[in-house]
């Protein structure tokens, strides 16, 4: 019982500690979510253009981003575009000092990429799932271009990508762990601040897995509901 | 640029050698221990489908990161019990730390795929193999097995993949597998280039690694295919 005396809140437990940097977990991924999904659609696009050299760029992107380390796309953003920024800076105005980037934007970044990658595979599978007849049907109709994909394709392809989505959703909060790596103060970066204090590794680090643990659960909840709601003028079998 | 993978290759090399047997060696004990895990599993009237349950959704449901800092450095917290049990050497050593963590967490994702693959294997086969008198044991070494692990290849490739990747965490408990190199030639040199070749390392490791198991897939599917 007197673990629990750790997780208190105030200047004698590490209960409001934890919770800040679960602040810092979670806003990291919903930063990195509307990035990666607005990548992962453009990307999903250019895959699409037939004949294109879009199309390999495309294919690039996913190729490179899905087969590197997750630790390795944010080592590379970190310290390459912290790099490229200042040597940029310097170039234009000497004399302006060192650009620290921050972490948090780099874990955003890296993380939006990571995403968009993956994203965009699953929104290229649902994109050819979806019946080529209505795109025609509403091509005959008058329709331009735009308006096709924003009110007869988007809403279907929201509703195949879903399951997809809520994966790589999931595995986006888990991935936030990694930036405690690059020293900002999340969830998993609080407990070793913890641990280096109390020499309670475990009680800290089971916590953590906890509290990481019920995240994800209530997120595939919520996913549940969602995929719920997006199939509800669907006949099922 | 050049200069510096000429100078480094061999720290690198060396790398990619260890992230390799980390996850050859992960994923084979992983595969070992799933198979029983996932066929009590998917019995329907036993009460060990719970902890197993429990199991794969907690190594789902958490980051490999905080399960390798919970084994490693968790661990210490124990030590004295650990000694008593004459187990303390296997969480002293950061190596069998991340075989055991990447072991666990592997074996809980390939549970549920072979889950998954169990389900899938068709109704129609299992019957036919009890029409013809075999016995559980061989219903399952004959029919059931061979069939749910050919449906199973392809994600179990995958995970392979996801293996290879996610080793690359074991670095920050200081082992020096690809990613630990190639961040111990980085602070040494300071030059940034490091890490793409490291990516290209990677991508070429999974890249070799996805066509052999497509060649090994299409053999394992020959029946289905003409020539």
């Amino acid at each position: 019982m007197q673990w629990l005396s750790y997780f208190a809140f105030g200047d004698m437990g590490w209960g409001d500690e934890l919770l800040s940097g679960l602040l810092v977990t979670l806003s990291l991924a919903f930063c990195a979510l509307p990035l990666g999904l607005g990548l992962g659609i453009t990307v999903a696009a250019a895959a699409m253009a037939q004949g294109s050299w879009l199309r390999r760029v495309a294919l690039v992107f996913t190729t490179v981003i899905r087969g590197l380390p997750e630790l390795l796309t944010l080592f590379i953003i970190y310290h390459g575009v912290g790099l490229v920024l200042n040597q940029g800076v310097n170039a234009l105005w000497p004399n302006f000092g060192y650009i620290e980037f921050s972490p948090f934007i780099a874990g955003t970044i890296a993380l939006g990429l990571v995403f968009a990658g993956y994203s965009a595979e699953v929104f290229r599978g649902a994109w050819l799932a979806t019946d080529k007849g209505q795109r025609e049907a509403a091509l005959a109709l008058g329709l331009n271009k735009v308006l096709v994909f924003r009110l007869v394709e988007l809403p279907q392809i929201t509703r195949l990508a879903l399951p997809g989505l809520g994966n790589l959703w999931i595995n986006l909060v888990k991935d936030t762990a990694l930036v405690s790596i690059i020293a900002l103060d999340d969830l998993m970066r609080m407990a070793n601040v913890a641990v280096g204090s109390t020499k309670k590794p475990f009680v800290f680090f089971l916590a953590v897995c906890l509290v990481y643990w019920l995240v994800c659960m209530l997120f595939e909840w919520c996913i549940a509901k969602l995929e719920k709601r997006a199939n509800r003028g669907i006949q099922s079998f | 640029m050049f200069d510096l993978v000429l100078n480094y290759s061999d720290k690198l090399l060396a790398g990619a050698a260890m992230t390799l047997q980390l996850t050859l060696v992960s994923v084979s004990l992983a595969a070992l221990m799933a198979l029983p895990l996932a066929l009590v599993r998917h019995q329907p009237h036993t009460l060990m489908r719970y902890p197993i349950r429990l199991y794969v959704s907690f190594f789902r449901g958490t980051p490999l990161i905080a399960q390798l800092f919970l084994v490693y450095y968790g661990s210490g917290q124990f030590r004295h019990e650990l000694s008593d049990l004459g187990l303390w050497w296997l969480f002293r050593d950061p190596l069998y730390c991340a075989l055991l963590t990447f072991t666990l967490n592997s074996a809980a994702y390939q549970v549920e795929i072979l889950r998954g693959a169990l389900n899938a294997v068709p109704k129609g086969e299992v019957e036919a193999g009890r029409a013809v008198g075999m016995k559980a044991h061989l219903l399952y070494r004959r029919i059931i097995l061979p069939h749910a692990y050919r449906i199973a290849f392809p994600a179990l490739g995958n995970e392979v993949i996801l293996m290879i990747k996610g080793g690359a965490i074991a670095s920050v408990i200081t082992i020096l597998d690809l990613m630990g190199q190639t961040k111990r030639v980085f602070a040494q040199t300071f030059d940034v280039s490091v890490y793409l070749w490291a990516a290209v390392i990677y991508l070429v490791m999974t890249s070799i690694f996805v066509w052999l198991w497509r060649k090994a897939e299409l053999r394992l599917s020959r029946h289905l295919y003409r020539i």
